[in-house]
């Protein structure tokens, strides 16, 4: 239990200095990489919750695929690579940081109030809820047809892109 | 292990990615605020599926993030025809809604 907290901690820190990082950074491949390392505190996060297939699945998909998405469309719309102030954010920057600010005072008021007597209490039968046997049970079994649904809006999705990408 | 500190972790991602989504003015920059938001809401799924001994959370996780990786496809598609047409990947010179 207390070597949890002690992770915790760590991880959180990180991924929450690393998300302050995406948002505020003046170099876009440098938010890219802030967004890395957010991914895969998030894939620790999962591990520490007994998540294993989720974990795997978020380094997989995430850090393997939509980061190099967007490092691809960082290139693509020639970013400039170097420090640029002023021109990555609008003028906007004092009212949405009021906004979230308050959102996330809101929210965390609310959370405490609610949630505040709720614990965590990690047991054996937690680590095979989280194996790929038990999630992927439960996707073919009750969750069969939202699964073929995603299926098609993938399809859909690839047919889309390529649809607007082309050059004609 | 208190279900709040998830919680509020997960609240402190979303928040910084609705501020970048908001003061971003570079679209690959919205795009990652997107996915920072996306990721926030999967860390929620997933801490209630462990603290309430459902699997049904997991799943869930799973389809968010295949529908995040379809968005990113489409949104940096879209990205790409904007920066085509005006030069630009400035979100705030996207003004004519009629061609």
């Amino acid at each position: 239990m207390w070597a949890q907290q002690v992770a915790f901690w760590i991880i959180a820190v990180a991924m929450g200095l690393s998300a302050i990082g995406v948002v505020r950074s003046r170099n876009v491949v440098h938010a890219a990489l802030f967004l890395v390392v957010v991914l895969a505190g998030s894939a620790a996060i999962y591990i520490l919750l007994l998540a294993e297939f989720v974990a795997w699945v978020q380094v997989l998909v995430y850090i393997g695929a939509i980061v190099v998405l967007f490092l691809f469309g960082i290139m693509l719309t020639r970013a400039p690579m170097r420090d640029d102030a002023g021109k990555l954010d609008n003028d906007q920057r004092l009212a949405s940081g009021v906004v979230s600010l308050f959102l996330f005072g809101v929210l965390t008021v609310f959370l405490i109030d609610a949630f505040s007597d709720q614990k965590i209490r990690f047991t054996d039968s937690l680590v095979a809820q989280g194996s790929a046997r038990a999630v992927g049970s439960d996707i073919f079994h009750q969750y069969v047809i939202p699964f073929e649904v995603v299926s098609m809006l993938l399809l859909a999705a690839l047919v889309g892109a390529v649809v607007l990408a082309r050059r004609d | 292990m208190p279900i709040n500190y998830f919680l509020i972790l997960s609240a402190f991602l979303f928040c910084a990615g609705a501020y970048g989504v908001v003061a971003r003015r570079n679209s690959v920059l919205v795009l990652m605020s997107v996915e920072l938001m996306l990721n926030a809401v999967n860390i929620n799924l997933v801490a209630f599926s462990t603290g309430l001994h459902d699997v049904a959370g997991q799943v869930f996780a799973l389809f968010v993030i295949t529908i995040a990786a379809a968005e990113v496809g489409i949104g940096l598609a879209i990205v790409l025809l904007i920066f085509r047409n005006l030069r630009s990947p400035d979100l705030d010179r996207v003004e004519q809604l009629k061609g």
